[in-house]
């Protein structure tokens, strides 16, 4: 059991939480992340550690609710306890490139890259992030994002904040040495296609590029298999070898086709948790 | 007096039609009478030979003869005395390799139900309620264990037994290892594990789920920090191996481990009740012929396949499944390809399964495992059409803890390598046992190996006070 020590709204569909969890706290690094579960007969999500505090003993996450579970998780307060949480899974970030690093991120995807540009900035890179999303009010954590990095970068789809235009475009722009500059490394945590873009974005500049597979994952130890995904023609599994990969090297096709596997029934116990008066935002 | 009788007392089984519908026990269990007239049939042996085939060494005429006499209480004490886990043994083991086939009267007659009369002996003595235990924790030396399947439950159990206090750690969100997330209600009812989980948590033993020694905490930290003054290893053989054919990674295609899991541990079975959904087409195919595999395609029909299939390269003689679950998935209407080997599983342009592409073998030279070699026979390919496939051949260990543990040494399996004879691993104070050292085998042989890891450390710990 962890309990909710702290809980914020980023969006209409977005929470912070922070959560005293000491032990996953002290052994966190950047880019792992836990899977948690909300209720008895519930399932297991994975969720990337945005960020923790060893001394605290806090780690921060940030859950967009987009089904059953994250949507009970929306519903659990300050002082709740979060039922299971195991922790930290998954390799750490490595970047080997020093110089000009680059991350993006989007939807819950920005938060992730809270621990991960403080350390590359304290390690002595420059360090630049593009911040994108669809409106103004979809952006989170602007400030928080402001301390650990060099440049903030703004990139709204609407215009109604920072670029006007997607994160890929800016990210050309400085490929092509505008502002902070031609990156030497990338690193995107967002939905499927952002990442996907970004990739074939880095691919042509050659530009060493890391993406966050999110496969359906069940026990994040490497015991089930379900979290496979090709890279470089190899099966892994993103659990244990992952989440981070070569993106230049990764088949996006199969990783976005085996993450729909059970559209129907996610949607069948989305509706059922509707009908059981668990809508967004009641909380 | 022994009677002489050719047959076993047969278990009273629940009707295959109606059962391989839902999760409850198949075999519902023999009563006093069932009992006491199949004890009659042991003739108490001076030369035991029952014992030697038991890999713990059940005084097996001794128990049988108070079943016979209706002595229960000793019974069940002699019983527990040396097998810390007799109802989920007496559910689970081999038999037919072990004790039973070793038994005298199965020379001519059919052997002794010895398992059948274990798990009567054990149920009776969990619905007792006037057995008390209590803990006794006298011992100041800390001892941690590292996972909850049947040989971290085991030598916690002995080691608290003997006064120390013991913490058990477990990486999944619920304890018993294999016992929880692999071997499905109907062979072995959540019930009587729970029960064997609440005696250890009675002895004093601590459990401590969703912590992963290697990942939420160090052996460093375990043996420095955390003033642990032993370590058991336990953490089984639980990483799933594929095959390498094409098509693997389509939509539909599971390793048994993750299907097992998804109903066992997460519950699948009840979903949208619970949240976790599994995903069933009419056909489905379940590649190997072990327990996990027999265990797999019933559990498949259970949640709603209309047919399962079991698709072995090698013959019947070959398979490694007990007798009794091959002979249960048969009356439950599984169709059986044997010698017949998969090389592709094909899908549509979806990327779901549509079928299985295999070759048919025959049998050519013994190999290395001194079974016959199958040989493809040329020219033979066929398609079955499937709409699901579940990979069950086979599992290793988890490198989890070995990649971040200095000083434990693995094979090249990734068996962590024990001194010969003993339970103790490359690394001082440090011991393992169970399928993480032999690789994927059996409840007993894990369970006897947590028992004498327990009687090691107990004997460590004392000669380091001293
Ligand atoms: C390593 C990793 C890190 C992650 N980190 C975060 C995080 O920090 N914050 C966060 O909010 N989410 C994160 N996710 C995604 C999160 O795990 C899923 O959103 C969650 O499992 C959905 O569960 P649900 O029951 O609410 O919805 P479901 O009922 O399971 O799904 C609802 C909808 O979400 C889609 N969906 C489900 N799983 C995923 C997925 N893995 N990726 C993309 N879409 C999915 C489904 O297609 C469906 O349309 C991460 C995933 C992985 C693998
Ligand atoms: C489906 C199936 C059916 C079977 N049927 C039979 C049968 O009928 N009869 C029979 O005798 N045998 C059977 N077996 C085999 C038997 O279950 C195993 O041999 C036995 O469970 C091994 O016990 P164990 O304690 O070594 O490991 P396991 O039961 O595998 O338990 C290991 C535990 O350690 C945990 N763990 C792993 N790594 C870590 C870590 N780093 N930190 C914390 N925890 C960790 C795991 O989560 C797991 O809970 C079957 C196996 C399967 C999969
Ligand atoms: S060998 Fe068979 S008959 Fe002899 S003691 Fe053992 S169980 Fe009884
Ligand atoms: S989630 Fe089960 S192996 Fe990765």
């Amino acid at each position: 059991m962890a309990k909710i020590l702290e809980k914020r709204r980023l969006t209409p569909i977005t929470q912070l939480y922070k959560i005293d969890a000491p032990l996953v706290a002290k052994a966190a690094k950047p880019g792992q992340f836990v899977i948690l579960r909300v209720r008895k007969g519930g399932e297991r999500i994975p969720i990337t550690i945005a960020d923790y505090d060893r001394e605290a003993g806090v780690l921060t996450i940030v859950v967009q609710e987009v089904g059953t579970t994250t949507r009970y998780m929306g519903q659990l307060g300050v002082g709740d306890e979060i039922l299971d949480l195991v922790g930290p899974l998954g390799m750490p970030l490595e970047i080997p490139a020093e110089g000009h690093i680059v991350g993006i991120g989007g939807g819950f995807g920005s938060a992730a890259l809270l621990c991960l540009m403080r350390e590359l900035r304290a390690r002595g890179d420059t360090t630049t992030i593009i911040n994108g999303a669809r409106e103004k009010d979809l952006l989170i954590l602007n400030e928080e994002l402001t301390e650990v990095c060099d440049n903030l970068e703004l990139c709204t789809d609407d215009g109604s904040a920072g670029f006007h235009g997607l994160v890929t475009d800016r990210l050309q722009q400085l490929i092509d040495g505008d502002g902070p500059g031609r990156p030497d490394s990338v690193v995107a945590i967002g939905p499927m296609p952002m990442m996907r873009a970004v990739t074939e974005t880095t691919r042509g500049a050659e530009i060493p590029t890391l993406v966050s597979l999110d496969p359906l994952m069940i026990d994040g130890t490497g015991m089930c298999g379900g979290c496979r995904v090709t890279v470089n023609d190899e099966v892994k599994f993103a659990c244990v070898d992952g989440p981070f990969f070569d993106a230049h090297q990764v088949d996006f096709e199969e990783a976005v086709r085996r993450n729909k596997m059970y559209v129907r029934q996610e949607q069948e116990s989305k509706d059922r948790s509707e009908c059981m008066k668990l809508a967004v935002g009641q909380d | 007096m022994p009677v002489k009788r050719v047959e076993k007392t047969p278990m009273p089984e629940r009707d295959a039609v109606l059962r391989s519908h839902d999760f409850g026990e198949v075999n519902e269990g023999y009563g006093m009478a069932h009992a006491q007239f199949e004890a009659e049939r042991c003739l108490r042996c001076q030369d035991a030979v029952c014992i030697d085939g038991c890999p713990v060494r059940v005084p097996i005429p001794e128990f049988i003869h108070e079943v016979a006499k209706g002595d229960m209480r000793s019974a069940a004490e002699i019983l527990r005395s040396s097998n810390p886990l007799p109802a989920v043994c007496g559910r689970v083991c081999p038999q037919e390799v072990q004790c039973e086939e070793a038994c005298s009267v199965g020379i001519r007659f059919k052997p002794v139900a010895i398992g059948y009369l274990e798990r009567f002996v054990a149920d009776w003595e969990m619905e007792q309620t006037d057995i008390d235990i209590t803990a006794n924790l006298n011992r100041d030396e800390k001892v941690a264990v590292i996972g909850s399947g049947p040989a971290g439950l085991v030598c916690a159990g002995e080691l608290a037994r003997l006064g120390y206090p013991v913490t058990i750690f477990e990486a999944l969100h619920a304890p018993g290892g294999v016992l929880r997330y692999g071997i499905p209600e109907f062979r072995l009812p959540k019930d009587v594990l729970d029960w064997e989980i609440e005696q250890l948590k009675k002895l004093g033993v601590e459990i401590q789920c969703n912590i992963i020694i290697g990942k939420t905490l160090t052996m460093d930290q375990l043996m420095g920090e955390m003033g642990f003054k032993a370590v058991f290893i336990g953490t089984g053989a639980g990483l799933p191996s594929f095959m390498g054919i094409p098509g693997e990674n389509l939509n539909g295609v599971y390793s048994a481990n993750e299907f097992l899991t998804r109903v066992n541990l997460m519950e699948a079975n009840d979903f949208p009740n619970a949240d976790t959904p599994v995903m069933v087409g009419r056909r489905v195919a379940v590649i190997g012929a072990g327990n996990t595999a027999m265990d797999t395609v019933r559990v498949a029909l259970r949640v709603g396949a209309e047919q399962g299939l079991v698709v072995y390269r090698r013959s019947v003689q070959e398979m490694t499944a007990r007798v009794e679950e091959h002979a249960h998935a048969i009356e439950e209407g599984v169709e059986f390809h044997w010698l017949t080997n998969p090389v592709e599983i094909l899908g549509d342009e979806d990327g779901w399964v549509t079928g299985l592409r295999c070759v048919r073998m025959e049998l050519g030279e013994p190999d290395d495992s001194g079974r016959a070699r199958p040989v493809p026979i040329e020219g033979s390919e066929f398609v079955i059409p499937v709409d699901n496939v579940v990979l069950s051949i086979g599992n290793k260990p988890n490198p989890l803890l070995l990649q971040t543990t200095k000083g434990l040494e693995a094979n090249k399996w990734g068996c962590l390598v024990v001194h010969d004879g003993s339970s103790e691993t490359s690394k001082e104070h440090v011991f393992a046992g169970g399928d993480a050292v032999t690789g994927a085998a059996t409840v007993i042989l894990a369970a006897g190996a947590g028992k004498d890891a327990a009687a090691e450390i107990h004997q460590d710990l004392s000669a380091a006070t001293r």
